[in-house]
């Protein structure tokens, strides 16, 4: 298909370029998009295509914590506390991945696929009014800025977002992908931490829980330096631009097609998984 | 919001950021280095991707990766990047470790010693 070794190196850093940009303006995170370019359309094997992948979520997770970390939104005592679950979680997954067939894994994908580009489509939830005990133990409640100024919010539901983050984690290592989506879903929709807290708090989580398993997918060879340079080099990029231009892109009608598409990758993901193709 | 104990938050979250950013900015660039170097070997080769082979153990081991990394090898130049970016959260929560101890959190210096530890363990188990 592809003559030479810089051809394949340049058309991988190209598409992960635009996967960067598109997971950034999204929100979806590059890793989704990038795991299905390389098994479908560049037929390279799904372990390595994780294992790229998973680089590529803890560059631009790091990348972009510092801005977010500015804007004075993430929650750090509720990352750290969730990164129990998440990373050990994470250490499952990977060891899950070496253990289960390549088909399972493309039909997983293909699943958690469909439920984040749904997820991503939903609106927030209300803030809890009262007070919990245990997030209370833990320190979890916080403040946030608005327009109105600094605005204090509760945190509940914290086994419940606690498990979810177990879930997120092994995901995540099992995938090679941030699992944005299922840790927004945890501290959005279980703990009712305001949206964009629960958003910027789940990147700043995803580079940790990410670390978790490219350890173990580095020990066991899943890293393969020809093709996770591109991926890297080319999210890292594609998700810097994104983060540039989102304050002023019309993201919702872009969301919408590119969650149409994510859909249909999601379908072939799971039609080639069944087959057996992957 | 200032801690009477020292360090604010907003300091706390500034060096963070900054110790995050510098992290994926070397990484990065022991990557490109090594990617350029890698593509001058091997850019006429035909690509070998399709079959899955797992890497040799001198792209495996961190000892290794070091010694190919220092001799200039283009695929151990890349994976000595690698390793710097996964080792870059990894150094943010043993930083936090410092940082909430500075603060007397002594309830988030266990949390955030558990989450090192199976950082630690998942970089040296295999």
């Amino acid at each position: 298909m592809h003559a030479t070794t810089l051809e394949f190196t340049l058309l991988i850093a190209g598409g992960s370029f635009l996967a960067g940009l598109l997971g950034a303006l999204t929100g979806l995170g590059g890793g989704v998009v990038i795991v299905p370019l390389l098994a479908l359309a560049f037929g390279v094997d799904i372990r390595y295509a994780i294992g790229a992948s998973l680089v590529s979520v803890i560059a631009t997770s790091s990348g972009a914590a510092a801005a977010y970390l500015k804007e004075g939104y993430s929650n750090i005592r509720v990352g750290m506390f969730l990164e129990v679950a998440t990373t050990i979680g994470a250490l499952c997954g990977a060891f899950l991945a070496a253990r289960i067939p390549t088909a399972a894994i493309a039909i997983i994908f293909g699943a958690v696929l469909l439920y984040s580009a749904w997820a991503s489509m939903k609106t927030e939830v209300d803030l809890a009014p009262e007070p919990d005990r245990l997030a209370a133990l833990l320190k979890l409640d916080g403040h946030y800025p608005t327009p109105e100024g600094m605005r204090a919010y509760h945190v509940r539901g914290v086994p419940a977002g606690f498990g979810l983050m177990y879930v997120a984690g092994v995901l995540s290592g099992l995938l090679g992908i941030g699992s944005g989506a299922i840790k927004v879903l945890a501290m959005d929709r279980a703990m009712h931490i305001p949206f964009k807290v629960s958003t910027t708090t789940s990147n700043f989580m995803i580079g940790v829980t990410a670390a978790a398993s490219a350890g173990i997918y580095l020990g066991r060879g899943y890293l393969d330096p020809g093709i996770a340079m591109p991926v890297m080099l080319g999210v890292l990029a594609g998700a810097l631009l994104g983060a540039r231009i989102l304050p002023g892109a019309k993201v919702r009608t872009l969301r919408f097609v590119f969650n149409a598409a994510i859909s249909l990758v999601a379908i072939e993901m799971i039609v080639q998984g069944i087959r057996g193709h992957i | 919001m200032t801690n009477a104990h020292g360090m604010s938050e907003e300091r706390f979250e500034g060096l963070i950021g900054n110790l995050l950013r510098a992290g994926v900015i070397l990484a990065a660039a022991v990557v490109l280095t090594g990617g350029v170097l890698y593509l001058a070997k091997y850019g006429a080769q035909p690509p070998q991707y399709h079959a899955f082979r797992g890497e040799p153990s001198d792209l495996r081991e961190v000892s290794q990766i070091f010694r190919d990394a220092v001799s200039l090898h283009s695929r151990g130049l890349i994976q000595l990047g690698l390793l710097i970016l996964i080792a870059t959260p990894v150094a943010r929560v043993a930083f936090s470790v410092f940082a909430f101890a500075a603060q007397r959190d002594w309830l988030y210096v266990s949390i955030t010693l558990i989450v090192l530890a199976v950082l630690v363990y998942s970089l040296v188990s295999s």
